[in-house]
Order: C-alpha cells, then sequence, then structure tokens
C-alpha cells in the first residue's frame, strides 16, 4: 500500500539498534542472577560440595554480562558523540526551549491522555531521551557499584579503577545493597518502558516497536 | 630523668626467659607480621638493640572487649613484654597506679617522650554536648584525645570504637560518638577494626612499628594490609558449599550440620575484611563461622546498623525491619504494572474514537 502521506525515515542505525538488544540480553541476564546472588535457592542436596559449581556459575554469568554490559555502555557513549542526529547525546540532555516544550506535551498525551498536535520529535521524544539519561546515570551507579565489590576479589585493571567507591560508601555492605537496590530501578523501568513503547506504536501509529529492529519509522509528511 | 632504656632481649634476660625462648618469642612474631624466614634476624635485632617503645593507651567509650582480647594472644611473652609495665606507661584497665599517679606516670610520659611515643585508642570519642559523656580525671575524652596524639608518633585505633565507631556511633548516636580519625587528623592513624580484633593481629601492629620503625602498609581505609586485605569469605573453609550453591537455610537444620555455607542466614563474610578465617581465635581453637555462627562483621563500619545480622541483606530503612529490598521491589512492581492496566484501559476508553477515525481514513484511501 502506498501513501503519500507518509514517509519512511531511517533512525536507527545498525550500531544504535545492536546496543540496545545487546543490553537487553546482559540487563535481563544480569537481573535474573543477580536476584538469585542475593537469594539463591534452596538445594537439597545430599552430594559433597567439590561435585557442583552452580552458585559459582550463576556468579560467573553475572560477570561476563557484567563486562559485556559495561563496554557495551561505553561504546554507546562512544556513539552519541560520532552517530547520527537521532543517536546524539544532545537528544538526552535537555536545554533548548523546544525541548521542555515537549516533555510538557509528552506528559499530557501519556499522562493526561489529551490530544495534542503531532509529536514533532523524530527520534526519541524529550521526555524519553530525558528517562535514558537517567538510566544511563543508573547504568554508571550499576557498572561503578558492580565493579568495586568485584575489586575485591580480582586483581585486574578495571575492577580496581572503581576501589574507590567501597571506603566513599562505607563499606562493601553499603555497596552491595545500593547495587540490590537499583535492580529494582532496572526492572521497573523495563516494565515501563515496554509499556510506553506499545502505547505510542497504538496512538501514533509511526512503528516505533519495529523501529528498533529494522531502523525505520514511519513520520506523517508536513505539507 | 634521662636513664638509659632497657632493650627488650634486656628485660626478658632480668625476668629470666632463656635465649631459646627469646629466638622462638621473635620467630613467632615474624611469622605474625607475615615476614619470610630471613625476616626474623631483623626481628631479633631489633628486640636486642632497640629501648622499648613508650605506649600509652587511652580507654575512652569501650567495653574493654580489646584489651582482653589482647592479652590472650598465643604467646604470653607479648602480654609481659609489650603489655606489662615494662612496656605500658598508661592504661588504666592494667596500670597499678591510679588516681594523681596514673596522670602523672601519662604526664610524665608525653612529656619525656615527646614525637617518640605510640598513642593506642580504645574507644570512640563523644562530641555531642562538649564531650560530657566521657571524662577521665575531670577531663573529657576529646580534650585528652587532642593533647596526646600532640606529641605521638603514630596512633593506632584498636577495635571498631576507634575505627569506625562501633555501637556507640549506631544510629541515633546520642552521645556523637567519633572515631579517632574523625576528631584527630595530622597523624598517621593505623586502624585495627574488630570487636575486638584479633589479639595475634593486635600484637603484629606493634611488632612491626618496633621492628622497622614505620607504621605498616595501609590499606584504602586505613587498616594493615597485612590483616585486612582479605574477606573473611575469601579465606573461609565453608567456601567450596557456597560455589556449590550449598546453604544452610535456618540454624539447626540439615544443612546446619553438614556444614553447609551460613550466606542466607546472614553471613557477612562477602563484605568483610578480617584475618578470622585464618588467624582464627583462641590460639587458633576456632571463630564464629567454624561455630556455625554467621559473621556479623564486626570489622565493618556500621555493622550495628546493617541488620537484622541473620538476614542477607539490611531491612529497607523507614519500612520496618521485616522489609528487605526485595518485598518493596515486588510491592513497587505489582504497583506499576496495576498501573499499567489502569492506563492501558483508559487509553482505549479514550482514543478509540481517534483511532477508529484513522483507521477508517487509511482503509477509505486504500480502496480508492
Ligand atoms: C543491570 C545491571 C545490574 C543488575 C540489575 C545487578 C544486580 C545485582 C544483584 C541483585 C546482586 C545481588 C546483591 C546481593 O543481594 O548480594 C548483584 C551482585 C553483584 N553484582 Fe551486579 N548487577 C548489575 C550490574 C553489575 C555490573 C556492571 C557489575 C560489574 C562487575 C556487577 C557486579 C556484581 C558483583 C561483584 C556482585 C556481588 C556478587 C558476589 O559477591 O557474590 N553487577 N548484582
Ligand atoms: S560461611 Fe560466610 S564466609 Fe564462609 S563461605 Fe559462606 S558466606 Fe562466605
Amino acid at each position: 500500500m502506498k501513501d503519500e502521506k507518509i514517509k519512511r525515515i531511517y533512525v536507527w542505525q545498525l550500531p544504535v539498534r545492536f546496543y540496545h538488544w545487546l543490553n537487553f540480553l546482559a540487563i535481563i541476564t544480569l537481573i535474573i542472577t543477580g536476584y538469585l546472588i542475593g537469594s539463591p535457592l534452596a538445594i537439597q542436596s545430599s552430594s559433597e560440595a567439590s561435585f557442583s559449581y552452580w552458585f559459582g556459575t550463576i556468579r560467573f554469568l553475572h560477570f561476563s554480562a557484567a563486562f559485556v554490559f559495561f563496554f557495551n555502555f561505553l561504546f554507546r557513549i562512544y556513539w552519541g558523540f560520532v552517530g547520527n542526529k537521532y543517536a546524539d547525546w544532545r537528544n538526552f540532555i535537555p536545554t533548548r526551549k523546544e525541548q521542555f516544550k515537549e516533555i510538557l506535551d509528552v506528559l499530557k498525551v501519556d499522562i493526561l491522555q489529551v490530544k495534542v498536535k503531532p509529536l514533532r520529535s523524530i527520534g526519541h521524544n524529550a521526555l524519553a531521551g530525558l528517562t535514558y539519561f537517567l538510566t544511563f546515570l543508573a547504568f554508571l551507579f550499576q557498572s561503578v557499584t558492580g565493579f568495586g565489590m568485584y575489586s575485591a576479589m580480582s586483581d585486574s585493571f578495571l575492577p580496581k579503577l572503581f576501589a574507590w567507591i567501597v571506603p566513599l560508601m562505607g563499606g562493601d555492605f553499603a555497596v552491595r545493597q545500593w547495587h540490590h537496590i537499583m535492580m529494582w530501578f532496572f526492572i521497573i523501568f523495563a516494565i515501563v518502558h515496554v509499556y510506553l513503547v506499545f502505547y505510542h506504536d497504538y496512538v501514533e501509529g509511526r512503528g516505533v516497536t519495529s523501529s528498533m529492529v529494522g531502523g525505520w519509522k514511519f513520520i506523517e509528511k508536513e505539507d | 630523668m634521662n636513664e638509659k632504656q632497657p632493650t627488650y632481649w634486656e628485660v626478658m634476660r632480668e625476668r629470666g626467659y632463656s635465649r631459646r625462648d627469646f629466638i622462638r618469642f621473635c620467630s613467632w612474631l615474624a611469622a605474625f607480621i607475615g615476614l619470610e624466614s630471613t625476616g626474623i634476624t631483623k626481628v631479633v635485632k631489633a628486640m636486642e638493640t632497640k629501648p622499648r617503645l613508650p605506649v600509652v593507651w587511652f580507654h575512652f567509650q569501650e567495653c574493654t572487649c580489646c584489651s582482653e582480647s589482647f592479652i590472650r594472644t598465643s604467646h604470653p611473652i607479648v602480654a609481659d613484654i609489650i603489655l606489662d609495665k615494662i612496656s605500658l606507661d598508661y592504661t588504666e584497665t592494667l596500670q597499678a597506679a591510679a588516681g594523681f599517679q596514673a596522670e602523672e606516670a601519662l604526664h610524665n610520659t608525653m612529656k619525656k617522650y615527646k614525637g617518640e611515643y605510640v598513642m593506642l585508642v580504645e574507644g570512640s570519642v563523644p562530641t555531642n554536648d562538649d564531650g560530657v559523656y566521657c571524662c577521665i580525671g575531670g577531663r573529657t575524652a576529646l580534650d585528652i584525645v587532642k593533647e596526646a596524639a600532640e606529641g605521638a608518633k603514630a596512633i593506632i585505633a584498636w577495635g571498631s570504637c576507634a575505627s569506625n565507631g562501633c555501637i556507640q556511633s549506631s544510629k541515633p548516636n546520642p552521645t556523637g560518638a567519633k572515631p579517632v580519625h574523625k576528631v584527630i587528623s595530622g597523624k598517621p592513624i593505623i586502624k585495627v577494626p574488630g570487636c575486638p580484633p584479633i589479639g595475634e593481629v593486635m600484637a603484629g601492629v606493634i611488632v612491626h612499628i618496633l621492628t622497622f620503625d614505620r607504621i605498616p602498609q595501609l590499606d584504602g581505609l586505613g587498616r594493615p594490609k597485612a590483616f585486612y586485605s582479605r574477606r573473611v569469605h575469601d579465606t573461609c573453609y565453608r567456601r567450596p558449599n557456597y560455589d556449590a550453591g550449598l546453604f544452610v537455610e535456618t540454624f539447626d537444620d540439615e544443612n546446619a550440620k553438614r556444614g553447609y555455607c551460613l550466606y542466607k542466614i546472614g553471613c557477612r563474610g562477602p563484605v568483610t575484611y578480617n584475618a578470622c578465617g585464618v588467624t582464627r581465635w583462641n590460639n587458633g581453637v576456632s571463630y564464629p563461622i567454624q561455630s556455625g555462627h554467621p559473621c556479623i562483621g564486626c570489622s565493618e563500619e556500621s555493622f550495628w546498623d546493617n541488620g537484622p545480622f541473620y538476614q542477607h541483606l539490611a531491612s529497607f530503612p523507614g519500612f520496618g525491619i521485616e522489609s528487605t529490598a526485595d518485598k518493596i521491589g515486588f510491592a513497587l512492581g505489582a504497583v506499576t504494572v496495576a498501573g499499567i492496566a489502569a492506563h492501558a484501559i483508559t487509553t482505549n476508553i479514550r482514543k478509540r474514537k481517534l483511532i477508529q477515525n484513522q483507521i477508517n481514513e487509511n482503509n477509505q484511501k486504500g480502496g480508492e
């Protein structure tokens, strides 16, 4: 079907989409394994400890996913400087007047559910951008506290870079406690994030959901 | 007042110890501060040639468990030589002198050995209401600690009270109790946390200063690396059970009898830096985990506030003692999902018309 009123725009470049889904996999793994580290399953077994290593494996998965997560995050920051205009870091920090205005508009659409003229943004809307900025801060927090804890069990260079957080927060216990609490931010973010994507797809019909797979969005032509 | 101080060896000989006892003692010390075998000669030399180290030991807001631990080090000579009046110029608990005499001894030492004496502090220092909550000889702990720190070569903060405030500074901290490093600055402070610290560790720190004339290497939190660089968890003999995921679920269950890991009943081993797993207690007889009790993290800052002890993570501040981060997280998650469901329903009610119009519009065009 050809519709003259709609035009296709290539919004999410391949690296952005790749980042998004790798991040998805890493975070799902980190949440599941992290939760299990906090409340391991009760296993009744009469076998000797030396025959199994499941908790060790869970932790290993957590740490492996953590490295993927961290470098993927660094890559995204880099892409915020070299990627296309939709990936640009300026989308995430509202500074211009239009951005603040759009935040209000989005709140109207999402929460008050009143109709406003079609949203202007093609990439992230300004509110989504700001929310993603907060999640980037959460990524940073989780990486710093995670590697801070990891520095106790590793001599390698990267975790040692974050060892300072432990005395700053008053000890490993506090770091662990906050690292654990922050997991819930990720879970709740994920629930709301997925819902809002579906919601905007539904009310705007621009194909937001599939845009993170194929990269294209469908925008009304302004004439 | 300038008589020559006897060396440790001289003192020991005087007290009837043989050369063999002396060498054995030195080897033991060397082993404790983690020296290789060639280091023994260094210790022997130090003990033979160096005059005794002038030491003053203060007791502020504390329970004396540090002193108790120290006099129970596995080697009796430590207590005898280092702690006996021979080396200690002032310590409220153990000195024979009292009242005016004791205060005079303190002042003499502080004058005579200005810049040379080592100051040992047991207990925290109250700071609220001008520090009236701990007074000795009519002066506040705050006053005393400041004066004594002036002329000290180094300060050793014994135990968790002096290193991080321990129970006195736990919430709500009515006396404004503070650890030494928060009231003194500009002096090297060695923290030897633990409630109490292991006696051998305490001896090891003193011997290190004695032998090398400088303070031991410290970590980021000011604790001697030799004893506090590893977590209890890293040297725990139950660790294979942890890695295998074999956990005690409740005290005295079948798993507890099998000696599984105590992680799920609140073991703080993974977040606690101490030498318990290696040195153990009471001449290496045992340590809490070996006796079936999870580590409570007594050498870590705020361990009293990080309770309850028998729970993996602390209860969530402000939500009551039973609340863990997970319980609150699940509740928040449920609220979120409910909110979304409500939102989805209103969306369909309010936007149905709009979307229906769009669909019709499109279909018409498609049909043209
Ligand atoms: C989305 C990101 C992440 C989430 C949701 C997450 C979640 C968790 C949770 C819930 C725990 C259990 C805490 C407890 O109750 O004991 C944990 C432990 C831990 N996490 Fe993460 N984490 C994340 C990222 C990271 C990263 C980037 C690192 C970096 C190395 C990391 C390293 C650790 C470490 C070292 C532990 C302690 C494990 C242990 O000692 O057994 N985490 N994590
Ligand atoms: S008992 Fe405690 S210190 Fe030992 S392995 Fe288990 S969690 Fe670690």
